[in-house]
Protein backbone atom coordinates (compact mmCIF):
# COMPACT_ATOMS: atom_id res chain seq x y z
CA UNK A 1 0.00 0.00 0.00
CA UNK A 2 2.58 2.71 1.09
CA UNK A 3 4.68 2.34 -2.34
CA UNK A 4 2.00 3.82 -3.45
CA UNK A 5 2.23 6.87 -1.93
CA UNK A 6 5.35 8.22 -3.61
CA UNK A 7 4.56 7.47 -7.22
CA UNK A 8 0.48 8.60 -7.17
CA UNK A 9 1.84 12.27 -5.53
CA UNK A 10 4.26 12.92 -8.49
CA UNK A 11 1.47 11.46 -10.81
CA UNK A 12 -1.25 14.12 -9.15
CA UNK A 13 1.21 17.02 -9.53
CA UNK A 14 2.41 16.34 -13.20
CA UNK A 15 -0.98 16.17 -14.74
CA UNK A 16 -1.85 19.62 -12.50
CA UNK A 17 1.10 21.13 -14.21
CA UNK A 18 0.26 19.90 -17.47
CA UNK A 19 -3.44 21.06 -16.54
CA UNK A 20 -2.28 24.42 -15.93
CA UNK A 21 0.51 24.57 -18.63
CA UNK A 22 3.19 24.96 -16.27
CA UNK A 23 7.19 23.96 -17.55
CA UNK A 24 7.39 21.53 -15.05
CA UNK A 25 11.06 21.07 -16.00
CA UNK A 26 12.30 24.20 -15.25
CA UNK A 27 10.35 24.47 -11.81
CA UNK A 28 12.23 21.02 -10.54
CA UNK A 29 15.51 22.37 -11.61
CA UNK A 30 15.03 25.42 -9.64
CA UNK A 31 14.01 22.96 -6.17
CA UNK A 32 16.88 20.68 -7.12
CA UNK A 33 18.89 23.42 -7.18
CA UNK A 34 18.70 24.38 -3.33
CA UNK A 35 19.65 20.58 -2.01
CA UNK A 36 23.38 21.23 -2.57
CA UNK A 37 23.13 24.21 -0.25
CA UNK A 38 21.25 22.84 1.88
CA UNK A 39 23.81 20.44 2.42
CA UNK A 40 26.72 22.70 2.95
CA UNK A 41 24.66 24.07 5.85
CA UNK A 42 23.60 20.66 7.42
CA UNK A 43 26.69 18.05 6.88
CA UNK A 44 29.18 19.56 9.96
CA UNK A 45 25.98 19.08 12.29
CA UNK A 46 25.81 15.54 11.05
CA UNK A 47 29.04 14.79 10.79
CA UNK A 48 30.00 15.91 14.65
CA UNK A 49 26.81 14.26 16.07
CA UNK A 50 27.68 10.94 13.97
CA UNK A 51 31.20 10.80 15.31
CA UNK A 52 30.78 11.48 18.69
CA UNK A 53 28.01 8.33 18.78
CA UNK A 54 30.64 6.21 17.14
CA UNK A 55 32.88 6.43 19.53
CA UNK A 56 30.97 6.10 22.30
CA UNK A 57 29.23 3.02 21.58
CA UNK A 58 32.97 1.56 19.86
CA UNK A 59 34.65 2.41 23.48
CA UNK A 60 31.70 0.31 25.07
CA UNK A 61 30.55 3.55 27.00
CA UNK A 62 27.11 3.46 25.73
CA UNK A 63 26.84 -0.12 26.79
CA UNK A 64 28.22 0.77 30.36
CA UNK A 65 25.89 3.29 30.88
CA UNK A 66 22.65 1.81 29.50
CA UNK A 67 23.40 -1.31 32.28
CA UNK A 68 23.97 1.55 35.00
CA UNK A 69 20.47 3.53 34.20
CA UNK A 70 18.41 0.39 33.51
CA UNK A 71 16.94 0.48 36.61
CA UNK A 72 15.73 3.70 36.37
CA UNK A 73 13.59 2.72 32.82
CA UNK A 74 12.37 -0.87 34.10
CA UNK A 75 10.98 0.98 37.16
CA UNK A 76 8.96 3.64 34.40
CA UNK A 77 7.83 -0.04 33.07
CA UNK A 78 10.25 -0.10 30.07
CA UNK A 79 12.50 -3.15 29.29
CA UNK A 80 15.64 -2.61 30.82
CA UNK A 81 17.30 -4.01 27.82
CA UNK A 82 16.12 -1.27 25.39
CA UNK A 83 17.66 1.14 27.65
CA UNK A 84 20.65 1.68 24.92
CA UNK A 85 17.78 1.86 22.16
CA UNK A 86 15.94 4.69 24.33
CA UNK A 87 19.26 6.04 24.93
CA UNK A 88 20.47 6.52 21.32
CA UNK A 89 17.47 7.21 20.02
CA UNK A 90 16.95 11.05 20.26
CA UNK A 91 21.18 11.22 19.03
CA UNK A 92 21.51 8.66 15.96
CA UNK A 93 18.85 7.56 13.49
CA UNK A 94 22.09 5.17 11.41
CA UNK A 95 22.85 4.10 15.28
CA UNK A 96 19.90 3.51 16.71
CA UNK A 97 18.58 1.27 13.89
CA UNK A 98 21.60 -0.95 14.61
CA UNK A 99 20.82 -1.27 18.55
CA UNK A 100 17.00 -2.30 16.89
CA UNK A 101 18.26 -4.97 14.50
CA UNK A 102 20.71 -6.04 17.00
CA UNK A 103 17.58 -6.15 20.01
CA UNK A 104 15.42 -8.64 16.92
CA UNK A 105 18.13 -10.68 16.61
CA UNK A 106 19.21 -11.52 20.48
CA UNK A 107 15.33 -11.40 21.44
CA UNK A 108 13.12 -11.98 18.52
CA UNK A 109 10.48 -9.54 17.00
CA UNK A 110 7.67 -11.34 18.43
CA UNK A 111 8.30 -11.49 22.36
CA UNK A 112 7.58 -8.43 24.05
CA UNK A 113 10.54 -6.94 24.51
CA UNK A 114 10.72 -7.67 20.52
CA UNK A 115 7.57 -5.37 20.04
CA UNK A 116 8.11 -2.85 22.49
CA UNK A 117 11.53 -2.46 20.56
CA UNK A 118 8.96 -1.84 17.84
CA UNK A 119 6.86 0.43 19.33
CA UNK A 120 9.68 2.93 20.68
CA UNK A 121 11.31 3.26 17.36
CA UNK A 122 8.71 3.69 15.34
CA UNK A 123 7.07 6.39 18.06
CA UNK A 124 9.66 8.53 18.33
CA UNK A 125 12.29 10.43 16.44
CA UNK A 126 15.96 11.48 16.35
CA UNK A 127 14.80 14.53 18.90
CA UNK A 128 18.49 16.26 18.67
CA UNK A 129 19.48 15.60 15.42
CA UNK A 130 15.85 16.90 13.86
CA UNK A 131 16.20 20.38 16.17
CA UNK A 132 20.12 20.57 15.12
CA UNK A 133 19.35 20.08 11.35
CA UNK A 134 16.20 22.75 11.64
CA UNK A 135 18.43 25.35 13.09
CA UNK A 136 21.06 24.90 10.67
CA UNK A 137 20.35 27.68 8.49
CA UNK A 138 18.44 30.00 10.83
CA UNK A 139 19.68 32.74 12.77
CA UNK A 140 18.19 31.10 15.90
CA UNK A 141 20.48 29.44 17.89
CA UNK A 142 18.82 28.38 21.18
CA UNK A 143 15.89 26.25 21.68
CA UNK A 144 14.81 27.26 25.17
CA UNK A 145 12.47 24.52 26.48
CA UNK A 146 12.23 22.80 23.32
CA UNK A 147 13.95 19.62 23.81
CA UNK A 148 12.87 18.51 27.26
CA UNK A 149 9.75 19.28 26.54
CA UNK A 150 10.42 16.78 23.51
CA UNK A 151 11.93 14.18 25.45
CA UNK A 152 9.63 13.77 27.93
CA UNK A 153 6.63 13.80 25.37
CA UNK A 154 8.02 11.08 23.45
CA UNK A 155 8.91 8.98 26.87
CA UNK A 156 5.73 9.22 28.13
CA UNK A 157 4.65 8.19 24.69
CA UNK A 158 6.90 5.32 24.67
CA UNK A 159 5.88 4.13 28.12
CA UNK A 160 2.19 4.14 27.24
CA UNK A 161 2.75 2.41 24.29
CA UNK A 162 4.70 -0.70 26.09
CA UNK A 163 1.93 -0.53 28.55
CA UNK A 164 -0.83 -0.82 26.32
CA UNK A 165 1.21 -3.76 24.66
CA UNK A 166 1.03 -5.89 28.32
CA UNK A 167 -2.81 -5.00 28.15
CA UNK A 168 -3.89 -6.46 24.79
CA UNK B 1 22.83 19.46 22.94
CA UNK B 2 26.54 21.03 23.10
CA UNK B 3 26.78 19.78 26.80
CA UNK B 4 25.23 16.44 26.22
CA UNK B 5 27.96 16.26 22.54
CA UNK B 6 30.87 17.25 25.07
CA UNK B 7 29.78 14.59 28.07
CA UNK B 8 29.56 11.68 25.53
CA UNK B 9 33.10 12.30 23.67
CA UNK B 10 34.74 13.32 26.91
CA UNK B 11 33.94 9.91 28.51
CA UNK B 12 34.52 8.24 25.30
CA UNK B 13 37.67 9.41 24.99
CA UNK B 14 38.85 8.78 28.64
CA UNK B 15 37.86 5.43 28.71
CA UNK B 16 39.56 4.55 25.30
CA UNK B 17 42.60 6.26 26.45
CA UNK B 18 42.49 3.56 29.65
CA UNK B 19 41.48 0.91 27.62
CA UNK B 20 42.55 0.87 23.61
CA UNK B 21 43.63 4.31 22.55
CA UNK B 22 43.84 2.93 18.95
CA UNK B 23 40.25 2.72 18.73
CA UNK B 24 39.43 6.19 19.09
CA UNK B 25 40.56 7.28 15.93
CA UNK B 26 39.44 4.45 13.92
CA UNK B 27 35.67 4.78 15.81
CA UNK B 28 35.54 8.86 15.07
CA UNK B 29 36.50 8.18 11.27
CA UNK B 30 33.92 5.48 11.04
CA UNK B 31 31.52 7.54 12.26
CA UNK B 32 32.31 10.62 10.29
CA UNK B 33 32.56 8.31 7.09
CA UNK B 34 29.38 7.24 7.67
CA UNK B 35 27.98 11.07 7.97
CA UNK B 36 29.29 11.50 4.36
CA UNK B 37 27.96 8.20 2.91
CA UNK B 38 24.06 9.60 4.49
CA UNK B 39 25.32 13.17 3.08
CA UNK B 40 25.59 11.73 -0.30
CA UNK B 41 22.29 9.42 0.11
CA UNK B 42 20.41 12.80 1.50
CA UNK B 43 21.73 15.31 -1.11
CA UNK B 44 20.19 13.34 -3.66
CA UNK B 45 17.19 12.85 -1.59
CA UNK B 46 16.75 16.79 -0.72
CA UNK B 47 17.02 17.01 -4.66
CA UNK B 48 14.39 15.05 -5.50
CA UNK B 49 11.94 16.64 -2.92
CA UNK B 50 12.70 19.90 -3.40
CA UNK B 51 11.94 19.43 -6.75
CA UNK B 52 8.98 17.88 -6.06
CA UNK B 53 7.86 21.05 -4.13
CA UNK B 54 9.09 23.34 -6.08
CA UNK B 55 6.69 22.01 -8.57
CA UNK B 56 3.81 21.47 -5.82
CA UNK B 57 4.15 25.18 -5.28
CA UNK B 58 4.41 26.14 -8.62
CA UNK B 59 1.64 24.75 -9.43
CA UNK B 60 -0.66 26.28 -6.85
CA UNK B 61 -0.85 23.07 -4.98
CA UNK B 62 0.93 23.92 -1.72
CA UNK B 63 -1.00 26.98 -1.36
CA UNK B 64 -4.27 24.70 -1.34
CA UNK B 65 -2.86 22.70 1.45
CA UNK B 66 -1.84 24.89 3.13
CA UNK B 67 -5.54 26.70 3.37
CA UNK B 68 -6.91 23.38 4.34
CA UNK B 69 -4.58 22.88 7.61
CA UNK B 70 -4.62 26.45 8.03
CA UNK B 71 -7.30 25.99 10.86
CA UNK B 72 -4.73 23.76 12.80
CA UNK B 73 -1.60 25.62 12.01
CA UNK B 74 -2.80 29.04 12.99
CA UNK B 75 -3.57 28.03 16.20
CA UNK B 76 -0.34 26.02 16.83
CA UNK B 77 1.56 28.95 14.72
CA UNK B 78 0.15 32.31 16.34
CA UNK B 79 1.26 35.28 14.34
CA UNK B 80 3.31 33.59 11.67
CA UNK B 81 3.35 34.86 8.14
CA UNK B 82 1.36 33.08 4.98
CA UNK B 83 4.82 32.25 3.53
CA UNK B 84 5.75 30.47 6.70
CA UNK B 85 2.79 28.41 6.83
CA UNK B 86 3.28 26.94 3.54
CA UNK B 87 6.52 25.59 4.61
CA UNK B 88 5.12 24.49 7.45
CA UNK B 89 2.02 22.82 6.28
CA UNK B 90 4.12 21.42 3.85
CA UNK B 91 6.75 19.97 6.44
CA UNK B 92 3.81 18.38 8.60
CA UNK B 93 2.09 16.43 5.61
CA UNK B 94 5.49 14.79 4.72
CA UNK B 95 6.17 13.90 8.36
CA UNK B 96 2.44 12.75 8.25
CA UNK B 97 3.01 10.29 5.19
CA UNK B 98 6.23 8.93 6.39
CA UNK B 99 8.25 11.47 3.95
CA UNK B 100 10.79 12.25 6.66
CA UNK B 101 13.51 13.40 4.49
CA UNK B 102 11.25 15.51 2.69
CA UNK B 103 10.16 17.20 5.44
CA UNK B 104 13.82 18.05 6.46
CA UNK B 105 14.10 20.78 3.97
CA UNK B 106 10.89 22.16 4.50
CA UNK B 107 11.25 22.12 8.45
CA UNK B 108 14.83 24.17 7.53
CA UNK B 109 12.61 26.90 5.50
CA UNK B 110 9.64 26.92 8.19
CA UNK B 111 12.04 27.85 10.95
CA UNK B 112 13.76 30.47 8.67
CA UNK B 113 10.41 32.11 8.15
CA UNK B 114 9.45 31.54 11.64
CA UNK B 115 12.43 33.20 13.07
CA UNK B 116 13.61 36.69 13.70
CA UNK B 117 16.30 38.50 14.92
CA UNK B 118 17.04 37.29 18.00
CA UNK B 119 19.46 34.49 19.14
CA UNK B 120 17.10 32.06 21.32
CA UNK B 121 13.93 30.55 19.96
CA UNK B 122 10.55 32.19 19.69
CA UNK B 123 7.48 29.72 20.30
CA UNK B 124 6.57 29.36 17.00
CA UNK B 125 9.78 27.59 16.36
CA UNK B 126 9.86 25.78 19.53
CA UNK B 127 6.22 24.58 18.38
CA UNK B 128 7.87 23.22 15.13
CA UNK B 129 10.55 21.65 16.34
CA UNK B 130 8.64 19.79 19.15
CA UNK B 131 5.98 18.73 16.77
CA UNK B 132 8.77 16.73 14.20
CA UNK B 133 11.09 15.66 17.24
CA UNK B 134 7.67 13.68 18.85
CA UNK B 135 7.28 11.89 15.41
CA UNK B 136 3.68 12.92 13.77
CA UNK B 137 4.64 9.38 11.25
CA UNK B 138 1.84 7.32 11.66
CA UNK B 139 3.04 4.35 9.50
CA UNK B 140 6.64 2.98 10.75
CA UNK B 141 7.61 2.18 7.51
CA UNK B 142 11.28 1.22 8.33
CA UNK B 143 9.90 -1.00 11.29
CA UNK B 144 7.79 -3.01 9.56
CA UNK B 145 10.22 -3.99 6.83
CA UNK B 146 12.71 -4.20 9.57
CA UNK B 147 10.35 -6.96 11.07
CA UNK B 148 9.65 -8.63 8.18
CA UNK B 149 12.90 -9.21 7.26
CA UNK B 150 13.81 -11.07 10.68
CA UNK B 151 10.63 -12.96 10.16
CA UNK B 152 8.35 -11.72 12.42
CA UNK B 153 5.29 -13.97 12.02
CA UNK B 154 2.99 -10.38 12.06
CA UNK B 155 5.34 -7.28 11.40
CA UNK B 156 2.45 -5.32 11.92
CA UNK B 157 1.50 -6.34 15.32
CA UNK B 158 2.62 -3.50 17.13
CA UNK B 159 0.85 -0.80 15.71
CA UNK B 160 -2.01 0.20 17.73
CA UNK B 161 0.01 0.87 20.50
CA UNK B 162 2.92 2.56 18.33
CA UNK B 163 0.19 4.82 16.68
CA UNK B 164 -1.31 5.61 20.06
CA UNK B 165 2.65 6.53 21.63
CA UNK B 166 3.06 8.75 18.42
CA UNK B 167 -0.17 10.79 19.26
CA UNK B 168 -0.28 11.07 22.96
CA UNK B 169 3.29 12.12 22.59
CA UNK B 170 2.74 14.89 20.16
CA UNK B 171 -0.23 16.12 21.96
CA UNK B 172 1.59 16.16 25.39
CA UNK B 173 4.19 17.65 23.49
CA UNK B 174 1.73 20.68 22.01
CA UNK B 175 -0.01 21.09 24.95
CA UNK B 176 3.49 21.28 27.07
CA UNK B 177 4.95 24.24 24.46
CA UNK B 178 1.32 25.94 25.00
CA UNK B 179 1.67 25.71 28.98
CA UNK B 180 5.44 26.84 28.44
CA UNK B 181 4.92 29.74 26.76
CA UNK B 182 2.65 31.28 29.06
CA UNK B 183 5.38 30.52 31.84
CA UNK B 184 7.99 31.92 30.33
CA UNK B 185 6.78 34.38 27.31
CA UNK B 186 8.56 35.26 24.48
CA UNK B 187 8.71 38.88 25.45
CA UNK B 188 11.15 38.14 28.34
CA UNK B 189 13.55 35.92 25.96
CA UNK B 190 17.16 36.76 26.16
Amino acid sequence: MTAYVVPVLFLIVLVVSLLKKKDAYSYFIDGSRSAIDLMVGVFPYLMTIMMCVQIFRETGVSAALSSFLSPVFEFMGLPGQLTELLLLRPLSGAGSIAILDNIYATYGTDTFIGRCASVIYGSSETVFYVSAIYLSQSKTKKLRYALPVALVSTLIGCIIGCLLLRVI
Amino acid sequence: MSKIWLIMLLSAIITAIIKDPSVAISAMLTGAKDSVDLAMELVAMYGVWLGFFALLDKVGIADFIAKLLRPVIKFLFKGSSDEAQKYVSMNMSANLIGLGNAATPMGINAVKLLGDEKESANTNIIMLVVISATSLQILPTTVISMRAAHGSANAADFLIPCIVATVISTVIGIALVKLCSKLFPDSKRA
